[in-house]
């Protein structure tokens, strides 16, 4: 079953045309990656799904239920992360999971969650000591709190730094393994590339490209091969680099030399995203 | 109903947590009743003679319902709109309509206990007879509690930033609190502030307090007061349902 299906979804904001008819699905269990400038239509596409915004076109179905004409039974079943952060700063951390966890049926534990998310040393610290990053993981504690079926993530890891994207991912990661489907907007291309099983470009409100991030960097299947030469960079390209760098590699072994700044490496979703974005 | 009273928990820890807003809107009042009844309360009121520090008493009451129910539940809201908090509360199952009656309930439970407060200090300092028609009085600050409210919510629609809404609110309820004679009987104003006086809610409303504190009326002697509070009511209502936004202005 899909979790959400959006057909010929169209949305203007005056004469701007925000988004041109897209269509995509999302299947329960799954990690789709909405990815795009700013601009494109990601907010915009989140926020219609998750009811904030009114469609001018088309069809748009969350678990079953037009987020319009959605009520509390459908809230239940999804956790909301925005884009920007929104919380009590007068309220701890475990207060601000407890006060958001009472919203729900059946909340998680909130010391769980605090476990989920890495704050446990944060736990009785109020919200306003907290840094940004910290601040965004409370963020990501919150739309799980309700234990939810299906998360929207408007840019999940924004502002953390290395090691606390490494522990949001691998939040994310558990939650797919316990079966939730999750819809992930970002700028962040390798996020994309290591979490989403499904990938769409958005460019000014048109859907460019989809797939898996395999699928999207497997059309450009040239291996880029560099080293320096001298003082120049040497670039070369291939589809078959195995015989090239044994060439490389023995030439350098056989004139004593270290081959200086080797690098061989497979195109990134990055380089697909430039090349589709034009950025 | 589980949610319901979850939520005014929720609503009351936010507000005696918050300092800046615990003393604003709850202490300034008492602060101001300490302050004025000691200067005047023994002087007497020339043509009924009586005390001043009763009708203090139940002017600072006035002021209490405008900076708990009003000011402090506009600033409120318009920080939680800005902040992203309202937006965030939308997508969980808490339906609407009860979030907003307990944030009224509990903003009504914050001036009772400053209502209290007053009449306590009133009958320590100042020798002030706690009010006589129990009934009267209570109907009346739940009235005048829920149309202050309205209008609260009413304006926060004319508020577009966090920054502000300080001061937009102060400047709407602090001279709407002088010119109304909360601390002073608006008799011996000059014309054009009797003028003003004459269309503000709290001049209603205080009117009210006094006379059912005061003068020992019954509430439903006072149909003029009550007309004029509920109506400014009412307004504050149309205006909250038409303005009022769970988003932030840019989202």
């Amino acid at each position: 079953m899909n979790a959400v299906t959006v057909r010929d979804l169209r949305k203007s904001y005056g004469d701007h045309e925000a988004l041109r008819g897209i269509d995509f699905t999302i299947e329960a269990g799954e990690v789709f990656g909405l990815l795009g400038p700013n601009g494109a239509g990601k907010t915009t596409t989140v926020e219609i799904l998750e009811g904030y915004r009114r469609p001018d076109g088309g069809k748009v179905e969350v678990l079953g239920v037009d987020p319009q004409k959605s009520g509390p039974a459908w809230r239940e079943r999804i956790g909301v992360m925005l884009q920007s952060s929104s919380l009590y700063p007068a309220l701890t951390v475990r207060e601000s999971l407890r006060v958001f966890g009472g919203y729900y049926a059946a909340p998680r534990d909130a010391d769980e969650v605090i476990g989920i998310v890495g704050l446990v040393e944060k736990s009785d610290a109020r919200v306003r000591t907290l840094s940004g990053g910290q601040k965004r993981r409370l963020d990501l504690g919150l739309a799980l709190v309700g234990d939810p079926e299906l998360v929207f993530l408007d840019e999940p890891t924004t502002g953390f730094d290395p090691g606390a994207r490494r522990t949001a991912w691998d939040t994310i990661r558990e939650l797919r393994a316990l079966g939730k489907t999750i819809l992930l907007t970002t700028h962040y291309l390798d996020e994309a590339e290591q979490l989403a099983d499904r990938v769409a470009v958005l460019r000014d409100g048109v859907i460019i490209r989809e797939g898996s991030p395999a699928e999207l960097t497997g059309g450009i299947v040239e291996t880029e091969i560099r080293y320096l030469r001298g003082e120049e960079e040497v670039v070369e390209r291939m589809v078959d680099p195995t015989r090239r760098l044994h060439e490389l590699t023995a030439e350098a072994i056989a004139r004593g030399e270290e081959l200086a700044g080797l690098e061989v490496r497979r195109p990134t979703l990055e380089d697909i995203y430039l090349e589709l974005t034009g950025e | 109903m589980s949610l319901f009273f979850h939520e005014v928990k929720t609503e009351q820890l936010l507000f005696w947590r918050n300092r800046e807003s615990a003393f604003f809107t709850f202490l300034l009042p008492v602060i101001f009743f300490l302050v004025f009844g000691s200067i005047y309360g023994n002087s007497t009121i020339t043509k009924e003679h009586l005390r001043a520090a009763p009708f203090l008493e139940a002017g600072m009451i006035g002021y209490g319902v405008a900076s708990t129910a009003f000011a402090g539940l506009a600033i409120t809201m318009v920080i939680r709109r800005e902040s992203g908090v309202l937006k965030r509360i939308r997508a969980t199952p808490l339906p609407p309509a009860t979030y907003l009656l307990a944030v009224l309930l509990s903003t009504f439970i914050v001036f009772l206990i400053e209502t209290a407060l007053i009449i306590v200090i009133g009958r320590l300092l100042f020798s002030v007879a706690v009010p006589d028609r129990p009934f009267s009085f209570l109907v009346a600050l739940v009235i005048g509690s829920a149309a202050f409210a309205a209008m609260g919510l009413g304006l926060t629609s004319a508020v577009r930033s966090s920054e502000g809404s300080s001061a937009v609110v102060n400047f709407v309820y602090l001279p709407m609190a002088i010119i109304s004679g909360t601390f002073f009987t608006p008799k011996g104003y000059p014309g054009f502030l009797r003028a003003i006086a004459d269309v503000l809610p709290l001049t209603y409303f205080t009117k009210l307090t006094r006379n059912v504190m005061v003068r020992h009326e019954h509430i439903w002697t006072q149909g003029g007061s009550l007309a004029a509070v509920l109506l400014w009511g009412a307004i504050g209502l149309i205006a909250a349902i038409r303005g009022f936004r769970w988003q932030p202005r840019d989202g």
